[in-house]
Parts: structure tokens; sequence; C-alpha cells
């Protein structure tokens, strides 16, 4: 179990536990947790509707070609945006900090 | 008038598998989708991604999964209404159901499936302060017709084929255009690209690249967009049109007000039969929600096959459904 902290669009920042042994990801940590997160294509790097920025120095792998793809259909990216469905929980990531994205103001939830 | 049994709104894969299921107690169904193929997201967002919860498939492609259900139901010739969006649902003088789309075409039924997944396959929309200002007024989200952009000034962004294909085909008439992407590299076809930069090299067209749209600028008309790039460096850009191409995202749309209990944004249902607060109206798959909802193609499979034995009920009350297995003669006999 680690701590990750989650950023929503209107800056109040949500601590939250998250467990490392069943191999989640943010956009489901987000979704679990009720914050306001489509995840449209389920996880697959395939819609940009889990945008998130990364505000901690945690080591991340790099993002592969398939989610720089699909950022591109994501609003505001920064060098620090990620997919949040790409972005797989491990012990050595307690602490990580993240920043939900804005997204299309009519956008469902 | 287009008539049938059961109309189902939406043909992603749990709408496709309720022909089946309503085929074997012979109820004929007609399908609605926003979408030009069927298929929902499975075609429209992840065709070439690999499920692997659909019993008796370990591992399946999502669009094979959509060709497979489109065999499946074929013997059951269903009707479909693709490319036009359900707008408006009214009750006849004889209790049946008529569902009306954006574009005319209307349907008479005894009952409605609602199948809409998400919801409606929309543009997505930036959030750039006063985008809805200049909706209509400089702002497009698709092009329909590309002589409106004859001698203008057009801003296009996106990094797929469509910001692209676009940017190339209004070079052509336009005044002046400009492609905005975020990255050096773009997603598009490799040949699309090549030309684009082409044009860019002999002064025909635009690219920034490392750079976004932030702003917007103009008094009842889009006048201009400001562009920052990576280095944080604004610009302001003039221009008659600017067009964000940054794919399609779900929307509830018009079902919200057909007067359906909601719960958030999906559908309330009755976990027995998946009935809506409205009788005569259901709601199957990831748009419903009931106390222990998960959003799975095979639990919406299941709400299906359940939901037309109560939508028999409802249409022929007075005569007994008797259920008969497909393996005793395959489903040629039903």
């Amino acid at each position: 179990m680690i701590k990750v902290s989650i950023k929503d669009r209107q800056g109040q920042v949500h601590e939250v536990e998250a467990p490392t042994d069943m191999n989640f990801n943010m956009m489901e940590i987000c979704k679990a947790n009720e914050l306001p997160v489509k995840g449209t294509c389920g996880g697959t790097a395939s819609c940009a509707s889990c945008h998130m920025y990364v505000l901690s120095d945690t080591a991340l792998p790099n993002a592969s070609e398939d989610e720089e793809d699909m950022l591109d259909s994501a609003f505001f990216v920064e060098d620090n945006s990620r997919l949040g469905c790409q972005v797989y929980l491990a012990n050595h990531m307690d602490g990580l900090e993240v920043e939900l994205a804005p997204e299309d103001e009519s956008a469902d939830y | 008038m287009i008539e049938t049994d059961i109309l189902i709104i939406g043909a992603g894969p749990v709408g496709l598998f309720t022909v089946f299921e309503a085929g074997l107690i012979k109820l004929r169904c007609h399908l609605i989708d926003s979408l030009g193929q069927p298929g929902g997201q499975l075609t429209e967002i992840y065709p070439k991604k690999p499920i692997y919860d659909i019993p008796g498939y370990p591992k399946i492609l999502a669009g094979d999964l959509v060709d497979n259900l489109m065999e499946q139901i074929a013997p059951f010739d269903p009707g479909f209404t693709l490319g036009e969006r359900a707008d408006s649902v009214e009750k006849d003088n004889y209790g049946k159901w008529i569902v009306t789309t954006n574009k005319g075409t209307q349907h008479k039924a005894s009952v409605i499936a609602i199948a809409g997944g998400l919801g409606v396959f929309e543009p997505r929309k930036p959030p750039l302060a006063g985008l809805e200002h200049f909706e209509d007024k400089g702002i497009d989200y698709i092009v329909k017709e590309p002589e409106k952009f004859r001698g203008k000034n057009v801003v296009l962004a996106g990094g797929g084929d469509s910001a692209l294909d676009w940017s190339i085909e209004l070079s052509e008439i336009a005044n002046r255009v400009t492609l905005v992407h975020r990255r050096e590299q773009f997603r598009a076809a490799l040949d699309s690209v090549e030309k684009a930069f082409d044009l860019a090299n002999t002064g025909k067209m635009d690219i920034f690249t490392n750079a976004q749209v932030t702003g917007l600028g103009g008094n009842g008309k889009l006048n201009s967009v400001t562009i920052t790039n990576k280095a944080k460096e604004q610009r302001d850009l003039d221009t008659d049109y600017f067009i964000p191409l940054f794919g399609l995202s779900p929307k509830l749309g018009p079902l919200a007000s057909w007067g359906l209990g909601l719960q958030g944004n999906a559908i309330k249902v009755n976990p027995l039969d998946y009935s809506t607060n409205v009788d005569g109206i259901y709601a199957i798959g990831d748009i419903n929600d009931y106390p222990g909802k998960l959003k799975l193609i095979l639990c919406g499979f299941h709400e299906a096959t359940l939901m037309v034995q109560s939508a028999f009920k409802r249409i022929y009350p007075d005569r007994h459904l008797s259920f008969k297995y497909t393996t005793v003669n395959g489903v040629n006999s039903f």
C-alpha cells in the first residue's frame, strides 16, 4: 500500500491509499475514489480522458509511443503530462502527486 | 416511418446482442446509432485493442468481437439507422413509442431499449475561456463545407489524420492555414505529414509545433487565437476561424431530457428486468445503473437477455413465452 495525492480541478488535494499488488493504474485509483476521471476506453491508452500532470519527481517509466499519440487528443499538454491509465503503481512510487488536467467543460463523468 | 418491436438506441456490443436474444423469441429489432458504423466505442475508439473478459474468448480484438456479433445477429435481419442521433421520444395514440432522430427519421416501436454506452460521440472541446461564445462564430469542430473558408484565415489544432487532411485541403482555398500541434511528431499518416511539411516549406501553410492554442480573442466573433509554445512564449494570431480537432468523446446528450430517472450520467433501472421509471423503456449496458452495477460487456449481454423477456411480456401480455435452448435446433428454427 502506498500513498498518492491527487489534486482535482478545483485545486482540492485528495490523499488516498493505493495497493501496489493489484497492478492498479492512476486512472483506476481516481475512479475508485470517485474523482472526475472518465477512463472512457477502459485503460487501453485509446482516449485522452485520464490526462493528468505528475507534480512530484517520482521516477516513472517513460510514456510509450501509443501514450504520446493519445496525448495529442488531450488539452494543455505539458512535459509532465501523462495518461493516468498508463501509470501503474509500484512500491517506489509512494508519495506520488498528480493533478487532473483541464477537461472539456461539458464532459460527463 | 420505420416500425419494429424493440427499438434499440445504440449499436454497440450490447445493442447488437439484444437483436440475437430478441430474435430467439421472435421480436424484431431496429438500431439507431449516431456513429456511421455499428460497434460503438469498440469500433470508434479501440478496434485493434484486445478484450480479455468475453466468456469463451481468452482474447479477442474489439473490432473482431463486433464483426462476430454482426454475423451472429444476421439471421434476425435487424434494421439500422446509422449516423443519426435519437433526439426525441413521444407516445402515439396506441401507446407506441415514436422516436425521431436529429435528421428527422421516425421510428415506431412497442418497446425502447437504450443501450447507449457512455452516450453520443461528440467532438472534444478544448476548455478555453469563451469557447462557447465563439461557437459558430469562428469556431467549428467539424468541417462541413470547405467553401466557407475560401479566402479566410484558418487555424487548426491537432496532430491526427483529420487535422492534417483538413489543413492540406483548406490550404488550397483559404487565404492562410495555420496548423498548431503540441509536439514535433504527428500520429497522422506519414504521407499526409510529408505533404503538409512540403506545403509549409513552400510557404503555402504555417505549421507551429511544440505549441498549443491557449486563448481566444474577439468581440462577438472570433478574430484571434493565442498560441503558447513550450518556452511559454505567447503570440496572438489574427484568424477568422479556429478548428480544434481533438477527437470524439461520449456525452449523454438528448437522452438526459427524456424524463428517465438518472443517477449521475447513468439511467436508473430495476435490476429485475432493467426497466426504467418510464413504462416500456429499458436501459441496458454501460448506460444503466443499479446496486452492484459493473460496466462490463458481459454484464450488458446478460442484461439484454433478461430485458427482452420482460419486453415480450409487455408487448404480448396474453401470450405464454416458452423458453427454448439454441442447442436444440440452432438459431434457424427461431
